[in-house]
């Protein structure tokens, strides 16, 4: 390491604990970073695809995850490295923009880092690499927009919306169900979507589990499903037409927030403490029965006279029910919350068509299910069966990544086709395009079009094709017949046709994959210098 | 240039072959655990708790020794997890579950090694799956139309759940009690509504189906013993000093004759209380927390019967049974529901006294009291009965039963084979693999059974080959013979679940091609 010495040969300090650290400079930080991001890349590249095997992550509390969505993976990684969490945090933003292609993203981003070390060898510099890459990433995405189609669907005619839903699903253990499962994530969307603005608020949309029971069982609500049953053992369990009130305090005697004392010293205030306590309980139901209610919903717990005295007055109600619930139940239902009882008046209520309880299996397990609600807007995905809860939290993430694909399709109807085709078809649009630009990039843009084609390598892969066989066939075919549609035939169907194989994926996941791994490559690629304490 | 470590310190990965390994090696020993309590002839386990006392339960249901233990491998908490769920779902076939499912990893894991695709095992095991399925249904048979021979059939699978277990000395007796208590449900799965009560004292035979409700309390003193047509009022109140509810009140006073006064005027609030009970017409009265002495000689006073403490649980099913609500405030007697029912008198089980309600207004109900020599014993009992009457339960509303001693197993080996020879490509391995593992239960059966297995399975084989033959093993006389003639019954609902569940568990397993284990969170040394 330089060091620079004053003139009575002593060394200025410029980090502090300067041997405690080791540093890493020049070549050497960038192969290193590169190393650690392929590592990366490499966990998840099995899983890819529709043959993709799952992982199975145990958490620091010995709780076990197995999964094939790249974005739990990582997330449930303790990872140490800062490029390995690069990775994590690239994998996660695809997560939240798009909600599918988590996998895709860093194995694209893995392939393009493999790339990037052979042109180091090569001797290019590294920001000329980045910038080979921002401009074969800008060439990707155009092409991308050329091959794409757009699809017509309306709400009546929501095939082609299902279709893309199987294409997400068929990767996921689920794939026994991926057509009613699909269906189910469809309705759902299409539900809670304002097809005027093009916009889908997922919030809206509910996804629960219980164990137990078949796959097939599981269902679309309209309506909510509360975890909680009623109050009284002995209220009704079923509510045609109810009117709700949805209040935010306790049926339980006041609790003034200023501190004060109640000094009982004469027998007569002993008394008339008495009632007065009765009379708030009294007045609190009555409140409540005055505007109307046929259910009472409300987040907090209840005094045992109150819950008798509500059971007595004939008024059902559900207690601790919690506030992400409550507001669902407000939106759906029309209904405003309630924090006081004086506020209550009978538009505040809540409207719903059908109230019900429902218990399942041979433990004492009951759900509330709040149907036909006035504002259908709200829905929920009931799903059932699974013989364990891993299978169940491993259906709730396909039935999200579903929903974000179909929501995506629905901001924009613009697909690609999948099974690599597009992968395929961009690689041979950046080769094509590299020979255009001058200059040491072109080799970077070659590079680019070379890591494109590890996607569908590691599709041919993970289904147990010759991957380097399938892919030159499936490219020089593309080419011949200048039809972007072929893909990696995954499922052995017989086809490399993916407009046969109704293999679709949405646009702007594609171009945001393509987009992402670009920027975080990119990023890698400048740093020089890695400085980390070696003792932590 | 070596690659820097990407995990946390103490994070593990394993990969590929190594994680397919550690998940069939631990799934295996789970189920190689239980394997030994499997059918009628099956070993118990001892499980000692770690925590104080030691405490020690001696048990044979698959669901019960493995929630008990500790694991830290994760396929093998999959396989106690599936157990679980067949527990809560249909109550029974807790160890086929993870037999079967073990069974299974023990076959792909062969296959592995013989080169073959994970996916590809997944595939057959589907298809093989879907195949002794419908092989099931197609044999099923469905007495649902025929009451007599309904309760003959659901009698035979209560004997079968139970001959595995301790009680299958007395089988016949619990099996009649247990059906006689599903029949009271009359087609709902509710199982609160049975009520198990657990005696030490006595011997299993001596245990007995009472069709009223029994709680077990004392009575107060001098109130009467014996209550014929009975009014009762179920509630929920504090009927000890029952302080005022709104916050920061308080008593102060400044002198005795004050305190004295305050003293009377909350006798006269109990007393107040209390009157407003006795004015609901009522003479007998269970509260679900504590009386106090003093009310409780008021009620002494009135003839009314006072049950105090009644438990949570106690109290709604009370509610249930008995049709009266739960009652908290007592202002308006006219309007609040009354429980009835014929009589109510104490009794004595043993040494202990309980109160019996006899002549409830809701019949579904009923208590079940257990005698036996021990705690362990009992316990063993109860969990035992559970199982028969969650099947039994289960049954009622999907009446669909099966041949037991290992038929259905043969039935579905027998088809999933045919599959196999029909089925071109490599899935044909995993789909004769998983008719191998099918197989694997009867073996076992007989294996616990101290029998010679391959030889019966072998017969058994044979005999299966013929159309419509309804041969099994029976343990108890150690051969071949016709199922239905020995009366060893099963429902469809448990088996399909089994065979569902362990297929679905073990896909899952196999899709696994890698273990990354987080650093476990450090915890203080409390040893």
């Amino acid at each position: 390491m330089a060091l620079a010495f004053d003139e009575f040969g002593r060394p200025f300090i410029i980090l502090r604990e300067q041997d405690q650290k080791t540093r890493l400079r020049g070549i050497d930080a960038q192969k290193a970073n590169i190393a650690a991001g392929k590592a990366v890349a490499r966990i998840l590249r099995s899983s890819l695809g529709p043959k993709g095997m799952d992982k199975m992550l145990q958490g620091p509390d010995g709780d076990v995850t197995i999964t094939n969505d790249g974005a739990t993976i990582l997330e449930q990684m303790d990872v140490d490295n800062q490029i390995a969490k690069l990775m994590v945090e690239l994998s996660r933003s695809q997560d939240y923009e798009i909600g599918d292609g988590t996998t895709g993203v860093v194995v694209m981003a893995g392939a393009l880092l493999e790339q990037a070390e052979r042109q180091l060898d090569r001797g290019i510099h590294p920001i000329r690499i980045a910038e080979g890459y921002e401009m074969a990433s800008r060439v990707a995405v155009e092409h991308l927009e050329r091959i794409s189609q757009k699809f017509e669907f309306d709400v009546n005619n929501y095939e082609p919306l299902v279709q893309t839903c199987m294409t997400t699903l068929s990767s996921k253990i689920v794939n026994r169900c991926k057509r009613s499962l699909a269906e189910i994530a469809v309705k759902a969307v299409l539900a809670v979507a304002d097809l005027e603005r093009r916009d889908v608020n997922l919030d809206l949309i509910k996804v629960e589990g219980k164990v137990g029971g078949n796959l097939e069982d599981t269902e679309l609500i309209y309506g909510i499903l509360v975890d909680k049953d009623m109050s009284h053992p002995q209220m009704p369990k079923q509510i045609e037409d109810a009117h709700i009130a949805i209040l935010t305090c306790p049926f339980e005697p006041p609790k003034p927030k200023t501190k004060h004392k109640v000094d009982i010293d004469t027998v007569e205030k002993f008394e008339t403490l008495r009632k007065q306590e009765q009379q708030y309980f009294d007045e609190m139901v009555q409140k409540c029965k005055d505007v109307g209610a046929t259910l009472v919903i409300c987040q907090w717990g209840f005094d045992d006279e109150a819950n008798h005295l509500l059971m007595h007055r004939n008024l059902p109600a559900v207690r601790w029910v919690g506030g992400v619930e409550l507001e669902l139940i407000a939106i759906a239902t029309g209904g405003r919350i309630v924090p006081r009882f004086q506020e209550l008046t009978p538009e505040k209520l809540g409207k719903a068509g059908m109230v019900r309880e429902k218990s399942f299996g041979t433990t004492k397990e009951r759900m509330l299910y709040i149907e036909h609600c006035a504002n259908s807007k709200a829905v929920t995905i009931f799903i059932r069966g699974g013989s364990n809860k891993m299978m169940i939290e491993e259906t709730k993430r396909s039935i999200h990544d579903a929903l974000c694909v179909a929501r995506n399709l629905i901001r924009n109807k613009s697909i690609v086709y999948g099974g690599g085709a597009a992968e395929i078809a961009c690689s041979l649009a950046v080769d094509a395009a590299a020979d255009k630009y001058p200059g040491v990039e072109q080799y970077a843009i070659r590079a680019f079009a070379e890591a494109l084609d590890s996607v569908p390598m590691a599709l041919a892969e993970n289904s147990g094709l010759q991957p380097i066989e399938t892919l030159s066939a499936v490219k020089s075919q593309q080419l011949k017949e200048n039809i972007p549609f072929y893909g990696i035939d995954c499922n052995d169907v017989g086809t490399n046709d993916m407009r046969e194989q109704n293999v679709f994926e949405t646009l702007i996941g594609k171009q945001q994959q393509i987009l992402l791994a670009t920027q975080v490559v990119k990023m890698i690629l400048k740093i020089d210098d890695v400085i980390s304490n070696s003792e932590y | 240039m070596p690659i820097d470590k990407i995990f946390k310190d103490d994070a593990s990965e394993e990969k590929g072959e190594r994680a397919r390994m550690a998940s069939f090696i631990g799934a295996m020993a789970i189920a190689d655990l239980v394997k030994s309590t499997l059918g009628p002839k099956g070993m118990d386990k001892i499980l000692q708790s770690t925590g104080r006392g030691h405490s020690v339960t001696v048990t044979n249901d698959g669901a019960t020794i493995l929630k008990s233990l500790h694991i830290d491998n994760p396929a093998a908490k999959v396989l106690v997890d599936i157990s679980k769920v067949q527990d809560d779902e249909v109550g029974d076939g807790t160890t086929s579950v993870v037999v079967l499912a073990g069974e299974l990893l023990r076959e792909a894991e062969k296959l592995v090694t013989a080169k073959i695709h994970p996916m590809t095992i997944i595939a057959g095991y589907r298809m093989a799956a879907e195949c002794a399925r419908d092989a099931l249904l197609k044999r099923v048979i469905d007495n649902k139309e025929n009451a007599e021979k309904f309760r003959s059939d659901l009698m035979k699978i209560a004997m079968t759940t139970l001959c595995s277990k301790i009680l299958s000395q007395d089988k016949e007796h619990f099996a009649e009690m247990a059906v006689d208590a599903v029949f009271r449900l009359k087609g709902s799965t509710n199982l609160e509504a049975i009520q198990i009560i657990k005696k030490p004292g006595g011997s299993l035979r001596d245990s007995f189906l009472d069709e009223g409700f029994i709680l077990d309390k004392k009575i107060g003193i001098g109130q009467p013993k014996r209550i014929e047509n009975a009014k009762i009022l179920v509630a929920n109140t504090a009927m000890d000093t029952d302080k005022v509810k709104i916050y920061g009140a308080r008593v102060r006073v400044d002198s005795m004759t004050k305190v004295a006064e305050i003293e009377g005027a909350e006798k006269e609030k109990m007393k107040d209380k209390v009157n407003k009970i006795l004015a609901h017409g009522i003479n007998c009265f269970v509260n679900r927390q504590l009386i106090y002495n003093f009310p409780e000689e008021l009620f002494a006073d009135a003839g009314v019967l006072a049950i105090e403490h009644a438990d949570f649980e106690g109290i709604e099913r009370l509610g249930l049974v008995t049709g009266g609500e739960i009652a908290s405030t007592f202002d308006n007697p006219e309007s609040v529901k009354l429980g009835h029912c014929k009589l109510i008198e104490e009794i004595m089980i043993g040494e202990d006294k309980l109160i019996h309600f006899s002549g409830v207004e809701m019949g579904q109900a009923c208590s079940i009291v257990l005698r036996g020599a021990s705690h362990h014993v009992l316990d063993e009992a109860e969990r035992s009965l559970h199982d028969a009457l969650c099947v039994l339960s289960q049954t009622v509303n999907d009446s669909r039963v099966l041949l037991g001693g290992g038929w259905p197993e043969m039935v579905m080996a027998k088809e999933v084979d045919e599959l196999a020879r029909k089925t071109a490509g490599k899935k044909s391995h995993a789909i004769e693999a998983f008719s191998r593992a099918l197989v694997a239960i009867p073996t076992t059966i007989a294996d616990n059974a101290g029998l010679d297995s391959a030889e019966l399975v072998a017969q058994l084989r044979a005999e299966h080959h013929n159309e419509g033959c309804n041969a099994g093993i029976d343990v108890i006389s150690g051969a071949v013979g016709d199922m239905e003639e020995r009366g060893i019954y099963e429902a469809f609902k448990v088996k399909q679940a089994v065979l569902l569940s362990a297929t679905e568990a073990a896909e899952m397993i196999l899709r696994v091609d890698e273990i990354i284990t987080c650093a476990p969170r450090r915890r203080e040394d409390r040893m």
